[in-house]
């Protein structure tokens, strides 16, 4: 699941966790998509060099495995923030609020969905339902879903978080 | 003996702060010198209350809520844990209007039970559908189904008992059992509270869908916006095979039968049972052409029985209590009960089990307390993000598959999102464009290209450029959607959008026609 990496992973590091999530489930029928989540897990991103390694072990070309990493919305191809936030932006969400969420999240934190704050602090992801539609409106931090986020609440966790990492 | 207090686990109670709530009453208790036992149990979905806190008593469980941390020393002060009274109590949890009127067959267990717990599970009548099954051949158990008259709740409603009965007779020894648990409709979460809530239920349908096709292995394709449910799942297999559930005997039958957890990557259209299959077997999630139907040529290009959660989590009542136990529910040809999940602008949101029949209106005054924020509801989306909006005037068909396709509607999964008057229809039609464009997987032209062009055209007729013209065009563009798109993405999309159309044409300018 996605996790909150280092801010500098050093690229052998980088390289060990590839193969240890390559090696883990080359086996396993459908092998593909479990890989790219234990590197994703691991390194918060599918870095570059996690193609050749996956197409090599699964024996298929570099542009299927890149075909498969491009097309889910859950892969990064590139390194996020410390932390990622992801706003709901479903009907139920938009029928309690969500709007104003989405408009007020993007202000606050100066950027745009996608996008990291300059600081590296947090990336600004869209999600389209967080099954929490009881409790709307829903955001995810990490592997945490929080519900009935009010703008000051929102103010409040980007709070906690950035508390959480000294600068 | 120590007092029992119930604390959700379900990461709806958890997103508003179930976690914080249990440790402030373990502290508590821990500072008076109380001896209690805290379960975490699934939720009992009236999240307006969560969290929701529960003592065991003689009389029954009590709940109280929505409880914050700062609550917990007031509530001890009161002797809650006695059955003491509070500002936050609510009696007893079974006679909660919202509780008290539902016919919870699927969900009986959940929010009751501790979800982890095997002895809990046994208590309340797990595995007596799977033992029966142990029993019976393949063809009695894929009977007893087909008699229920179950139908697939992810949407599609066809028959299960139909489908298994095509897996059952499918050559080859090798089939599988996937569970479709990409539960990506926004306003539904009923797939989720059972998984987090009572995951054996799953895994023993699953079981018994395999006993009955003659499958040795299932897998769970599960959405990763639900990091909760795949740990409660992952415990909950492991378990169940460490108990001899699952695995190479399963319940000493001498038969085989072993469960995975897949996560897929946040793809919706991976929903759709072809695109699931490519995403299982580590491809792009790309729509397939039917024929050949997946039971036939299925996950590996073997016979797959494909269900949604909430599909085989109602197999091992039907098992258990026989089949006219369970279809003597429901109306016409909707047999059984569907797990409703009232979710937007609602005063009382959560989760309603009833028969077939009832009626939007009672599930949104009766159940649902109207809106929240006190306004008229104006529009109802039932069925999904690709589900028709029924205006006020539709509230009382009763929800039965039949009586909503002939209004041009669906049921869906039973998801249903509440807008009250300051709802705009034309930038929620067009929202449905813009969701169809993000999510399609690419394949057919009608449903890549026509949602792209489908916001453009929903963009100039709310500038009012050249309006009817736009009109004619958008007209034509949902037509070809409809009827020219590979799956139900593209071919469903233009439901929300010709029914904001249809019923509120005042929100795109145009004048309502007053004939209808």
């Amino acid at each position: 699941m996605s996790v909150t990496p280092a801010p500098v992973v050093p690229p052998e590091y980088r390289l060990a966790a590839i193969h240890a999530a390559v090696d883990t489930h080359r086996a396993r029928p459908g092998a593909l998509l479990p890989m790219l989540h234990a590197i994703q897990d691991a390194l918060g991103w599918v870095p570059p060099e996690a193609i050749p390694a996956i197409a090599t072990a699964l024996n298929q070309s570099r542009a299927e495995i890149h075909g498969v990493v491009s097309f889910y919305h859950h892969f990064r191809t590139s390194p996020p923030g410390r932390h990622v936030i992801q706003v709901c932006r479903a009907e139920s969400c938009q029928a309690k609020g969500g709007v104003a969420l989405e408009e007020h999240a993007k202000r606050s934190l100066g950027i745009d969905w996608h996008q990291t704050t300059p600081d590296g602090a947090v990336s600004l992801e869209p999600v389209y339902c967080l099954g929490n539609c009881a409790c709307s409106p829903a955001i995810r931090v990490g592997d945490e879903i929080l519900g009935r986020v009010s703008c000051a609440r929102f103010d409040r966790v980007i709070e906690g978080l950035c508390e959480e990492v000294p600068a | 003996m120590s007092i029992r207090i119930f604390v959700p686990i379900d990461s709806g109670a958890l997103s508003v702060g179930a976690e914080d709530v249990a440790q402030a009453i373990a502290a508590e208790a821990a500072a008076r010198g109380l001896d209690i036992e805290i379960v975490r149990n699934g939720s009992r979905g009236m999240y307006w209350l969560e969290p929701l806190v529960e003592v065991d008593t003689h009389a029954g469980r009590l709940a109280f809520g929505p409880v914050t941390p700062e609550d917990v020393p007031a509530l001890f002060d009161a002797g809650f844990h006695e059955g003491g009274m509070h500002r936050l109590g609510h009696g007893l949890t079974e006679h909660i209007p919202f509780l008290a009127g539902q016919e919870r067959l699927t969900f009986r267990r959940v929010g009751i039970t501790d979800p982890l717990s095997l002895a809990d599970y046994e208590a309340h009548g797990g595995f007596e559908g799977l033992l029966k099954a142990v029993g019976l051949d393949g063809a009695a158990i894929v009977k007893e189904v087909t008699d229920s008259g179950l139908r697939g709740r992810g949407g599609a409603a066809f028959p299960t008992g139909i489908k298994w009965n095509t897996v059952l007779h499918a050559a080859g020894p090798d089939k599988y059992v996937v569970c479709n648990a990409d539960e990506g409709d926004s306003g539904t979460f009923s797939d989720r509270m059972l998984m987090e809530g009572d995951p054996y239920c799953l895994i023993e349908g699953m079981t018994i869908a395999g006993l009955a096709v003659g499958a040795r292995h299932g897998y769970i394709y599960l959405r990763s916006e639900y990091p909760h449910a795949f740990h409660t799942l992952q415990q909950a297999i492991a378990k169940a095979r460490d108990a001899g559930w699952l695995g190479s005997d399963v319940a000493g039958s001498g038969r085989s039968f072993e469960l995975e957890v897949r996560l897929g990557a946040g793809a919706y259209v991976c929903g759709e049972e072809t695109a699931m299959l490519e995403s299982l077997e580590g491809k792009r999630g790309i729509v397939r052409f039917k024929p050949p139907l997946p039971a036939i040529q299925g996950l590996f290009g073997k016979p797959t029985v494909i269900n949604n959660v909430m599909s085989l989590a109602a197999v091992p009542l039907i098992l258990a209590r026989g089949a006219a136990f369970y279809r003597d529910y429901g109306m016409g040809r909707s047999h059984g009960t569907l797990p409703f999940q009232l979710a937007g602008n609602l005063r009382h949101p959560g989760l309603v089990e009833k028969a077939f029949g009832i009626t939007l209106r009672e599930l949104l005054l009766d159940y649902g307390g109207g809106s929240a924020s006190g306004r008229p509801i104006r529009a109802v989306q039932v069925g999904g993000p690709l589900g028709a909006y029924v205006p006020e005037s539709q509230f009382d068909v009763p929800l039965d598959y039949e009586a909503y396709a002939a209004m041009g509607a669906m049921i869906g999964h039973g998801g249903l999102v509440a807008f009250d008057d300051t709802a705009d229809m034309a930038r929620l039609a067009r929202y449905a464009m813009e969701f169809c464009a993000t999510e399609s997987c690419g394949k057919c032209t009608p449903c890549r290209i026509g949602s792209t062009r489908g916001v453009e055209v929903i963009d100039r007729i709310i500038a009012n450029e050249n309006r009817d013209a736009n009109l004619a065009l958008l007209d034509s563009l949902c037509d070809t959607m409809l009827n020219g798109s590979l799956c139900a993405l593209g071919g469903m999309a233009p439901y929300p959008v010709k029914s904001a159309l249809t019923h509120f044409p005042q929100d795109f300018g145009i004048a309502p026609v007053t004939a209808e």
